[in-house]
């Protein structure tokens, strides 16, 4: 197995977080390796953001370990992202505040990368929600990161912009080998671009493809009526994401005999 | 004019120095929201002047210490409470400012002249207070030239500075701190009740023309350097009292500057 090949980025285990008396996570054991997209769903307050603060070092878990590889570089995307209008400043002086010793052609290179260049002398209080997740994402890679963490990428964005930025992100997993973990709420658009989903809700309910974990008990008792719903929208948008989507559909068929890979 | 410049030039400094120092935090006041924070910081300033007149200590240190306590206490309390920040503001100003009034009403005759703690007077800085102002103020310029970058990164986002590593919460102590010390500086200019104004009206009214952060904080300073020379004019011209006067230009440049850029957006 891959898995044995090479040292995962990441480790956790059994890791259990209690914030104020209330229990957020438990028993969470899970590895990320390099090249791989892992993406976590759950309901509101399954402890996806905790989950990845303390990926980010800046939660202390109450119970379990974690081990990151020696010198890790971690980009992250934070999932409230509200930048106070009477500040001005524009998109590359934004991304040279990540660090010092960025120049304005380090900026324009991953702006460039994300597909962003026109926004660059852009006031950053005038983008919509697609320009600034693919801003906030060009950001998190100034730092050539070897895992990103991304908190709700996908918020503010339409659609069709979805589909594109998950291409993206798929595209920056292959050209940089890194790692990308991230959370997200629906499950049919994460589908092409994802390798690993977890299921979250305080402790990992299933993991696996997003197709086996589409199929787990454990899922469908979680996101049943939220699934329904979402297929009643998907069928909706279909004639126009089909095809820039198409393997979304492809995937579904083929992926059909996988076994679903439940723990706990 | 020798003779004039003779006797005026504490005046000159401390306004000098007010707007150096109250540009560049008036920037981050008006960015982070901390105008209630600099108004209830102001008041327990003021608990702080009427204790050091009573002990008779020098008055920055009481300045500085009162306000410190009050943004350590306002740490405390949003730990142990569930009382919003502006309620929790709201009590500790209004409680340290009757404090100060009850003891300032049994130090009449201790060289305590209310008017000028409550609303400033430029006229009134002596050779020894412009020295320590500008002092002070150099030691606030330091800081801040040292912080400028880590500052802009919490204000940008907390969230992102934590996760890249950096230390949140001492920088906002840091910030507090500083803006502690322009309260304690700038009190003798324009008074307990108009000090946070000195800090967030030529912020924001330099912000409607301003491209980056750091053009906003110039263009601060030279609107504050414009209110505090010509609210001086009126009041010599008019016998005005200074404070108000200073405030009063600073406010009619942020509403001129306003329209004109609304004018501008408009006609294009």
């Amino acid at each position: 197995m891959s898995s044995l090949t090479r040292a995962p980025l990441l480790q956790l285990h059994n890791l259990g977080l209690i914030l104020g008396g209330q229990r957020i996570l438990s028993a969470i054991s899970l590895d990320v390796f390099a090249s791989e997209i892992v993406t976590i769903i759950g309901p509101n307050g399954a402890g996806k953001s905790s989950l990845l603060k303390i990926m980010l070092s800046t939660l202390k878990p109450s119970e379990g370990q974690m081990h990151q590889q020696a010198k890790l570089s971690i980009g992250y995307l934070p999932q409230h992202f509200l930048l106070e209008p009477t500040l001005p400043i524009n998109v590359v002086r934004f991304l040279r505040l990540t660090h010092q010793r960025f120049s304005h052609e380090d900026a324009r290179r991953v702006l460039n990368e994300v597909g962003a260049s026109l926004l660059a002398d852009k006031a950053m209080q005038s983008l919509s929600g697609g320009e600034l997740q693919r801003v906030l994402l060009a950001r998190t890679l100034l730092i050539n990161p070897q895992l990103l963490i991304l908190d709700e990428p996908m918020q503010g964005v339409d659609v069709r912009g979805q589909a594109q930025l998950y291409q993206l992100l798929t595209q920056i997993k292959h050209q940089r080998g890194c790692a990308i973990v991230l959370v997200s709420h629906d499950l049919h658009l994460v589908m092409a671009s994802t390798d690993r989903v977890i299921c979250l809700n305080q402790h990992i309910c299933c993991q696996g493809s997003p197709h086996s974990v589409q199929q787990d008990p454990h899922y469908q008792a979680l996101f049943a009526p939220d699934t329904l719903n979402q297929l009643a929208i998907y069928s909706h948008h279909h004639d126009h994401v089909h095809h820039l989507d198409g393997q979304v559909v492809d995937g579904h068929l083929v992926d059909a005999h996988v076994n679903c890979g439940a723990k706990d | 004019m020798f003779a004039l410049l003779q006797f005026l030039w504490p005046t000159l400094i401390a306004g000098l120095c007010l707007a150096l120092i109250c540009g560049p935090l008036g920037t981050f006041v008006v960015w982070r929201r901390m105008a209630y924070l600099g108004d209830a910081l102001a008041h327990a300033a003021f608990l702080g002047v009427a204790l050091g007149l009573a002990w008779q200590m020098s008055l920055p240190i009481p300045i500085i210490a009162l306000c410190l306590l009050v943004a350590l206490a306002l740490v405390a309390l949003e730990q142990i409470s569930q009382f919003a920040q502006d309620t929790l503001l709201g009590i500790l100003a209004h409680t340290t400012l009757s404090i100060g009034l009850m003891i300032a009403s049994q130090l009449s005759g201790r060289g305590l002249n209310m008017n000028a703690l409550l609303f400033g007077d430029i006229l009134a800085v002596s050779p020894q207070d412009a020295l320590w102002m500008a002092v002070g103020s150099l030691l606030v310029l330091f800081i801040l030239y040292k912080l400028w970058y880590r500052l802009l990164k919490i204000t940008i986002s907390e969230d992102i500075a934590a996760a890249e590593g950096m230390k949140v919460v001492p920088i906002k102590l840091a910030l507090t701190g500083l803006i502690a010390l322009v309260i304690a500086i700038a009190m003798k200019v324009v008074g307990v009740l108009l000090i946070t104004s000195m800090m967030i009206i030529p912020a924001a009214a330099a912000q409607p023309f301003s491209r980056s952060p750091e053009q906003m904080v110039r263009l601060s300073v030279l609107i504050s350097l414009f209110a505090i020379s010509s609210g001086l004019l009126l009041s010599l011209q008019f016998n005005f009292p200074t404070g108000p006067s200073i405030v009063a230009c600073a406010g009619l440049s942020f509403f001129v500057i306003l329209f004109v850029k609304v004018g501008i957006n408009k006609w294009r």
